[in-house]
């Protein structure tokens, strides 16, 4: 499903380059949930802006469902990210002038698909049914990240990334979220790429990736 | 907190928003520019008009009468001047009047004034001829001069020779500058200046002709010009001979172009409080944005003081630099100002450095910064620390009220109302202006507010994704969207109303419009040529209207009262007729029909025939005359007709559509009367190609040399010239306005920055190509724009058509093409003004939304 070969990233810092992923590699399996943790600074959030296609790399290969994603220019990667991946945040990014419904609408209406049932089935899914028409100031955090996980699953990902999903909930709402992630992963076989530096959520998953200095030190199942 | 630390925090916390601050600074800048530039203008066009102030008269007293000087008056003027030696080389008389002029040789003829001078004026000031030094021979030789605008029309040159009534003169010269002469004035006839010994040999200051007879003189050096005039004019004013002085001309040439000078600094004064705006709102949103710092600053002990006092010093220091910047700018605008303004100007103006208006701009500039920057900045003093610890929701309820921010506000307006004093420099016209920007800025913020929230009420659902999205983002959190359709539209507001009014006033002086109306004025037929000249029409194809007679006549006492009676009754100033309408003189007719552009309002309009033998003649009187005079139904006028008294009754009042360029009366006859009195005639005829209007006004003046033919064509020409170079030059002060407008708009887009940055990465992580990022922006830009571009539109229209049907009394008609394209520019600039602050955005990876957190 994903895999990344040597990949490398740097930027350029003041004086020198800083270096802040180094030659990782490593697989992902159709339906797999797999979980990169490690400490502040350790390269987490860029290994995944990389695995998903937001940026290139200095060096190496990323592969997602097949595709060779160096190979393409910015519009093909957002393309293949509209039907392919998924996303959730830690601060959920919605369009605070947008409703509930026309935030998960989003990604289809950017497809050219203006069909509303599949975003409200998606609502009522995360049981907020009867709050299509709020707006973000008007939901709570914990109602607002799934409306994000909505979102995230209305166009039938192949693949899911969360980064920090639960970082900013308290620990109940944040395991009601991690329940419903893990619920519709398993009911859409989606694989699932999660980030966090939480012990505990990293614990749900069935592999865990651990960075550390922008290296990859270990790769063992939960 | 010492204020060198206060200054030194002020700088630093200021540093990481430096962009934004420079916008806000440029916003000052723009209406500090405007308003240095069009004061420094007036001062040295005052400066100007005070050098020149001799030059702009030409002699120390001038003597000015309707008819020729008597010898008295000769006598009297010889007196001042010469102490009655003879001859009196110190006086000059100078005849003017209007007369076909044309070149024997070629082929078309020009309505001239004809400028007949006798003696060595102008005794100060230089008139420049080419070539050079030719004015003099004007004083013994037989030889015409004339404006370049005479050869030009007639497509003639020096050396030809010029056809005034009988008189033939050869064109010695051009005269290039008469000191105190505006550009614009040859507009409507070319001047040519002939000797003034050779006007009877022209024969056309027959009777009915009207001409201006001045005479000037140079009194002795020390001379007490004022008290002379002012023991001179109630010596003079029955003999209606006007008095005036190198101050009265300068008077009034100051006040007409001071005028002109203050409401152009009116208009750049509304550019500044545009900029005011768009600062205040720009650090309504700064310190939303900054609660966090205010909060840290807090908690680290500041007082709510001493942060209130570290954001004022940054207003302070915006509206300083922006007014100083502002100022420089300004002093660079005005050199260009004589070059919009140049054909209104008598004087030279050399641009040089006015400190007081300098500083009048600087000082308004860094008040408009802080006096609106205050009222945000007032907000800042109920951020708590907590802040710090608990992010409250935008939605959070609205703040208890604040008493100083009222304050503020008050004082703000205030300080408005006496900015448009200052700058108008009369309390009544400063109010009147506050009042009108205040309904102006009331009415387009209505306006914006009603359009912003309805388009949100009646969201178009049906619309594109990328449209809804555009659309959505007007509202965002913390959005400036009527703040900048403010902005925009006032500039928008400006211009469509120039370009309405000026639309309208030039279609109500359309003198020559209509297929079927005449176009062709012939006038001062005598008697005896009117046949003739009718046949001439009528052989050449043409249906002249049949001819209008005019008889000349002065006012000689009304009820029994004359004029000086009136004047020496201080008694009941209010009761009495106006001054002008007692002096002029009348240009009356008479008939049996009233015509289509007159309205009885009055009493009845008289029957066929004649008034009985030895009652007084009934008369029509227009109503607006009837009010000047005092006199109503049944009143008893009786007319001075070249010496004989002839009495009259009012029988009825008229209403007269004057716009309409038709033989118009003041006053209208019973025929009888006046059937035999000295009168000369006009008629009009309509001419279609312009060629054959040559053609006949050539053969009109051929065999009549006394007729006078007014092309309305010219006319035309010229009111459109003189007009738009009116709204030339306010449009150039108009500009300012709109460009701060889109400074505003460029503050407000750097002012949510971040936000629309994050919102086109999350976007594109969602899986938008560029494009469609890029057409979400141009939606909310065009959306933007349009909404700006309605609320001034909308308001333009209003207050076009209101000073259309009020003040100047015309049909209202809107010109669609020009509207059009106002405010596809307008929105065309705020869109492109978007894009372009947004390009570097849609550049960014979507890593960026990770990161940004």
């Amino acid at each position: 499903m994903l895999r990344c070969e040597n990949l490398t990233q740097s930027y350029r810092s003041g004086t020198g380059m800083l270096t802040v992923l180094q030659d990782i590699s490593f697989e992902v399996a159709p339906g797999e949930f797999v979980a990169i943790v490690g400490p502040s600074g350790s390269g987490k959030t860029t290994l995944l802006g990389l695995l998903a296609g937001l940026d290139r790399p200095a060096a190496g290969t990323v592969r997602l469902d097949g595709e060779e994603l160096s190979g393409m220019d910015e519009d093909q990667r957002a393309a293949l990210r509209g039907a392919k991946v998924g996303f959730v945040f830690q601060a959920y990014q919605l369009i605070p002038t947008l409703t509930a419904l026309e935030n998960v609408q989003v990604p289809l209406e950017l497809r050219g698909e203006s069909d509303a049932s599949r975003a409200r089935e998606l609502l009522a899914r995360v049981g907020l049914g009867d709050r299509t028409d709020h707006y973000p100031a008007q939901l709570s955090g914990g109602e607002q990240q799934r409306v994000a996980l909505a979102r995230a699953f209305c166009t039938r990902p192949k693949i899911l990334f969360a980064d920090e999903p639960t970082g900013n909930l308290d620990q109940r709402t944040g395991a009601g979220i991690i329940d419903l992630m893990t619920d519709l992963n398993r009911e859409a076989g989606t694989t699932l790429v999660l980030v966090t530096h939480d012990p505990e959520l990293a614990g749900r998953a069935r592999r865990i990736l651990r960075l550390a200095d922008g290296r990859l030190v270990s790769d063992t199942p939960a | 907190m010492t204020l060198r630390a206060l200054l030194r925090l002020a700088w630093r916390e200021g540093r990481a928003s430096r962009r934004r601050l420079l916008l806000l600074v440029a916003a000052i800048a723009t209406g500090t520019a405007a308003l240095v530039a069009i004061n420094t203008f007036t001062a040295n066009l005052r400066s100007a008009i005070t050098v020149e102030a001799r030059g702009l008269l030409g002699a120390d007293l001038l003597l000015s009468s309707r008819s020729v000087p008597t010898d008295s008056l000769r006598a009297l003027a010889d007196s001042l001047a010469c102490a009655g030696g003879s001859p009196c080389r110190e006086r000059a008389t100078v005849t003017t009047f209007g007369a076909m002029g044309y070149i024997p040789t070629r082929t078309g003829v020009r309505l001239v004034r004809v400028t007949a001078v006798e003696g060595a004026w102008p005794f100060f000031g230089e008139i420049t001829t080419s070539p050079a030094g030719s004015w003099p021979r004007l004083q013994g030789e037989r030889i015409a001069l004339v404006d370049p605008a005479f050869l030009t029309a007639l497509g003639a040159s020096v050396g030809d020779t010029l056809a005034l009534g009988e008189l033939r003169l050869p064109i010695a010269g051009t005269v290039d500058h008469v000191p105190g002469d505006v550009g614009i004035a040859t507009a409507f006839g070319p001047r040519v200046f002939i000797p003034g010994a050779l006007v009877p040999e022209t024969g056309l200051l027959g009777f009915g002709a009207r001409a201006e007879y001045d005479t000037y003189l140079r009194l002795p050096a020390g001379a007490a010009v004022e008290s002379i005039a002012d023991s001179l004019r109630p010596r003079l004013r029955p003999e209606r001979v006007r008095v005036r002085t190198v101050q009265d001309e300068q008077r009034s040439l100051g006040n007409a172009l001071e005028r002109l000078g203050r409401f152009l600094g009116l208009v750049a004064l509304v550019a500044l409080l545009l900029g005011g705006l768009g600062v205040a709102s720009a650090i309504h949103v700064l310190i939303r944005q900054k609660m966090e710092t205010v909060a840290v600053l807090r908690c680290l002990g500041g007082s709510s003081r001493t942060v209130f006092a570290l954001f004022l010093v940054q207003a302070a220091g915006i509206g300083l630099l922006g007014s100083m910047l502002g100022a420089a700018l300004g002093l660079g605008v005005e050199q260009a100002l004589p070059r919009v303004l140049g054909d209104f100007l008598p004087v030279t103006v050399t641009p040089s450095v006015s400190w007081p208006a300098l500083a009048t701009g600087i000082g308004l500039g860094l008040w408009t910064a802080v006096g609106f920057a205050l009222i945000p900045l007032l907000g800042v003093r109920r951020i708590s620390p907590l802040a710090t610890l608990r992010r409250p929701y935008e939605t959070a309820g609205r703040p208890p009220r604040d008493r100083w921010i009222a304050v503020a506000i008050v004082a703000l307006m205030l300080s408005v109302v006496l900015m448009a004093i200052v700058q108008a420099d009369s309390l009544p016209r400063g109010l009147a202006f506050a009042g009108g920007i205040g309904v102006a800025i009331a009415g387009l913020w209505g306006a914006a507010l009603l359009l912003v929230r309805s388009l949100r009420r009646w969201f178009p659902h049906r619309l594109a994704y990328v449209w809804r999205q555009g659309l959505a983002n007007l509202y965002r959190p913390a959005n400036q969207t009527v703040s900048v359709v403010l902005s925009l539209g006032f500039g928008t507001f400006l211009l469509a109303t120039l370009l309405l009014v000026q639309h309208n006033l030039l279609r109500s002086l359309r003198v020559d419009g209509g297929s079927k109306r005449a176009n062709l004025i012939l006038f001062d037929i005598q008697p005896g040529q009117a046949a003739g000249v009718d046949s001439l029409l009528r052989a050449r194809g043409l249906d002249p209207t049949p001819a209008v007679p005019i008889v000349p006549m002065r006012i000689q006492s009304i009820n029994g009262k004359t004029a000086q009676d009136y004047s020496r009754d201080t008694t009941d100033v209010d009761g009495q007729p106006a001054g002008w309408a007692l002096r002029r003189e009348y240009r009356s007719t008479y008939r049996d029909s009233i015509v289509a552009s007159e309205r009885v309002t009055a009493g009845r309009w008289w029957g066929e025939g004649s008034d009985s033998a030895g009652a007084p003649a009934s008369i029509s009187v227009e109503a607006g005359l009837a009010e000047e005079l005092g006199v109503s139904l049944g009143d008893e006028i009786t007319w001075d007709v070249q010496g004989v008294p002839i009495p009259s009754r009012v029988t009825s009042l008229r209403e007269v559509d004057w716009a309409r360029f038709e033989t118009n009366f003041f006053v209208v006859f019973r025929p009888g009367v006046l059937d035999r009195a000295p009168q000369t005639l006009v008629t009009l005829v309509r001419v279609d190609s312009a060629s054959e209007r040559g053609l006949v006004q050539r053969a009109v003046v051929e065999r009549f040399a006394n007729i006078s033919a007014l092309d309305l064509s010219t006319v035309q020409r010229a009111l459109d010239d003189i007009l738009g170079k009116v709204g030339a030059a306010i449009r150039f002060m108009a500009i300012f306005t709109l460009g701060a407008g889109l400074i505003v708009l460029l503050g407000a887009l750097a002012t949510s920055r971040a936000q629309r940055l994050r919102e086109t990465v999350l976007l594109k992580t969602l899986g938008a190509s560029r494009a469609q990022v890029i057409r979400v922006a141009v939606a909310e830009y065009l959306a933007l724009g349009t909404l700006a571009a309605l609320t001034g539109l909308v308001l333009a229209l209003g207050s076009a058509w209101a000073l259309a049907h009020w003040l100047f009394e015309t049909q209202f008609a809107v010109p669609a093409a020009p509207m059009l394209l106002l405010a596809v520019g307008v929105v065309a600039l705020t869109a492109g003004t978007g894009i372009w602050s947004s390009v570097d955005l849609f550049r960014r990876t979507p890593l960026d939304a990770l990161r940004n957190e």
